[in-house]
């Protein structure tokens, strides 16, 4: 099935399915509420989405620059800086750390790069156990699927269904409490932690003045990973630099209002080695490593270049009429939501990707809530002019060109109408067939009747 | 592990197709339109202290600040007259929790609180076995700073017993003085500058509340992985 009608026909099922749609709103509601709460907080969030966007603007259109900094600094330090142009150089550097290190067991921190690169699944095939911390995380890694949102990956499940699945998988399921089921949770986890050999970790910001790496979590699981584990790997975008260390002080609160409505993230750290000398825990041994996996087609394109400016906070998702109807696992991307669907033509190719473009309203919900300012509800309709540009439609351009011929003479034009007076009955005796030519219309909607005098007619006839 | 060679050039191809497509500019956020480069001198980010939540002038304004957004984090706060009153305080956390050992680390203020407990003590200092940390009931440190504006604790694997001591034990308790309450993040980050200058710890970790999750149709559950409850004793 292509991506397209795999799409379509997920979207009417999410959407008909009313029980996902309240768990949905239900979720979203709670998350409103805290989050507008904390932006009123602030003396004035426009200022600091504007001064965010400006930041990130200097960062991105500074690159390379950026990045020479980034690892220079990271290097001084002991720390192994890889660099992958795809998804399988990411990999293998990856699995050629993990033999070299003759590592069984590995613990990861969220990291949606990770998802992108597909990392679980080919580590597993070579034998090595992988186990997401996350709590989220490990509830979709459980039922075998990838996560629904990049910040909320388990909000599409009630907790029965969690409990359900952790009496299946772990045995352990002493109610449906939230409370309970994340101290099954956290118990499972405690023994994976200390005995891991390779804790893996994701990075929300990459500090180019002091080479650091700057991880935000809730649950302190990324603090474990990084903290126990002889040797940790951390997998980033290339994107994700900062020119300075200051800079954080405005970021880490905006992705925290941002993304779930909380003052600050509960841990935001930032690591700029492996354990030094003097230093009494912490890895040996600390490799990073840069992804660019078409990140830098991205860049290529001045119009669209903002979207890399994006840092993953998901409220772009949160507040999509398309994304709160659909849902994040129709649109089968690493990246869903207003964001993904400008991203992933870019990243996965345009053609295949282009109706993400098209499943939008274009209200501009998303470039409103970004904190970042992306423009992307004008990036969705670039995204549909290239798609169209590059390989135009056959037949929506004849059917246009008929159109404007039709409708630029009026003698035509009166004839099509008369035709379509005469046809009506015909119509409404196949009406929502496949045989209705207006189907995608009729489905689900009534086709007012034409009159035989049009408002023009009308017009001129009246007295 | 590949060579040495073949990472480089990994390295160069990547940096030679940002090169490239950085050759044409991008529009300014904000401006539709306009491609003027940007050129002001100063950090765009260097006002934020005038746009983040405000926090109030004097010292007092800001312990109730900090003290209002404890409560709301969940994470307790108790102040005190002098260090004097700080064991009875633990001591009273100690039997309401049944501690039976504890973790910290070598430094003034962490000898003084783990020892007025009378405890079993694992001191990280000099490496520790982390099964025996696990066993601990609570992880008694120092810290960096406390943060008015967010009710954030800020701790450096230097400052604070190394990375696993404010994270393993289920109850982190930080002790810390009066002076080190900064107002907000950028003076946080200020002071981070000026104390480590090009010499920073490893690990820096700016805490706010306790372990927590909402994963679970957005309910909030302390104690994911990290510390269940956070108790700050400031004097």
């Amino acid at each position: 099935m292509s991506f397209v009608s795999q799409f379509k026909s997920l979207a009417s099922e999410k959407t008909r399915d009313l029980r996902h749609r309240s768990v949905i709103r239900t979720a979203l509601r709670s998350y409103e509420v805290v989050r507008d709460k904390r932006k009123a907080a602030f003396q004035s969030w426009e200022s600091a989405r504007q001064a965010a966007a400006e930041t990130k603007w200097e960062a991105i259109n500074h690159l390379d620059e950026h990045l020479v900094a980034l690892t220079a600094k990271l290097e001084a330090r002991g720390t192994k800086v890889h660099w992958a142009s795809n998804g399988a150089q990411a990999r293998e550097i990856i699995s050629q750390i993990l033999r070299d290190k003759k590592a069984r067991s590995i613990i990861k921190s969220k990291a949606m790069t990770s998802e992108e690169i597909h990392l679980n699944h080919a580590l597993e095939k070579e034998g090595f156990t992988v186990v997401e911390s996350d709590l989220g995380e490990f509830i979709v890694q459980l039922r075998h699927e990838p996560p629904y949102h990049i910040v909320f990956p388990s909000m599409h499940l009630t907790r029965g269904e969690i409990k359900d699945l952790f009496q299946k998988e772990l045995g352990d399921a002493p109610s449906d409490s939230p409370e309970e089921l994340t101290m099954v949770a956290r118990r499972v986890m405690r023994q994976k932690y200390l005995t891991a050999d390779v804790g893996f970790t994701g990075g929300n910001f990459a500090i180019a003045e002091t080479g650091m790496i700057s991880i935000t979590e809730n649950e302190g699981n990324a603090r474990l990973t990084a903290a126990l584990p002889k040797t940790m790997i951390t997998l980033m975008g290339i994107e994700k630099v900062l020119p300075r260390f200051a800079d954080l002080a405005l970021f880490l609160p905006m992705l925290a209002t941002a993304g779930a409505g909380q003052p600050m993230t509960c841990y935001n750290t930032m690591y700029s080695g492996p354990r030094q000398p003097g230093e009494c825990d912490g890895p040996e041994e600390w490799h990073v490593v840069l992804l660019d996996n078409r990140r830098t087609e991205l860049l290529a394109d001045a119009e669209q270049r903002d979207s890399l400016h994006c840092i993953r906070c998901g409220a772009c998702l949160n507040v999509c009429p398309i994304f709160r109807n659909v849902g994040g696992h129709t649109y089968g991307t690493t990246y869903s939501g207003p964001v993904g669907a400008v991203i992933t033509p870019h990243l996965r190719g345009l053609q295949d990707w282009k109706h993400l473009s098209n499943a939008s309203t274009l209200c501009g919900g998303c470039t409103e809530a970004c904190p970042v300012k992306i423009d992307l509800h004008h990036h969705l309709l670039q995204n549909r002019r290239n798609a169209s540009t590059s390989e135009p439609a056959f037949f929506e351009k004849l059917a246009y060109k008929t159109f404007a011929i039709v409708a630029n003479e009026p003698a035509f034009w009166s004839l099509a109408k008369k035709i379509g007076w005469l046809t009506q009955p015909l119509q409404s005796l196949v009406k929502g067939t496949t045989l209705d030519p207006a189907r995608a219309w009729t489905k689900t909607r009534d086709l007012p009747p034409q009159p035989l005098e049009s408002f023009k007619d009308w017009w001129r006839n009246r007295k | 592990m590949k060579t040495g060679e073949t990472i480089l050039s990994e390295r160069e191809k990547i940096l030679g197709r940002i090169r490239e497509a950085l050759k044409f500019s991008a529009p300014l956020p904000g401006s539709h339109g306009e491609t003027s480069a940007h050129s002001t001198t100063e950090s765009p980010a260097s006002h934020a202290r005038e746009w983040l939540p405000s926090v109030g002038a004097s010292g007092t304004e800001q312990f109730d600040l900090f003290a209002k957004n404890c409560a709301d984090l969940k994470a307790d706060f108790q102040l005190f007259a002098s260090r004097d009153e700080l064991p009875a305080a633990l001591k009273k956390i100690a039997a309401a929790e049944k501690w039976s050992r504890i973790a910290s680390h070598d430094g003034e203020l962490s000898n003084f609180a783990s020892q007025s407990l009378g405890l079993p003590i694992l001191l990280t200092d000099k490496g520790y076995d982390v099964q025996e940390m696990e066993k601990c009931d609570a992880g008694i440190s120092e810290c960096d700073a406390l943060i008015a504006q967010t009710g954030g604790v800020v701790v450096t694997n230097r400052s604070a017993g190394g990375r696993a001591l404010s994270v393993l034990p289920p109850h982190h308790i930080v002790i810390a003085r009066r002076e080190q309450l900064v107002a907000d993040l950028p003076a946080a980050f200020a002071m981070l500058q000026q104390k480590y200058a090009d010499n920073y710890p490893s690990m820096i970790s700016f805490i706010t509340g306790p372990s927590r999750t909402g994963d679970i149709e957005r309910i909030l559950v302390l104690g994911a992985h990290g510390p269940k409850k956070l108790t700050i004793l400031c004097f």
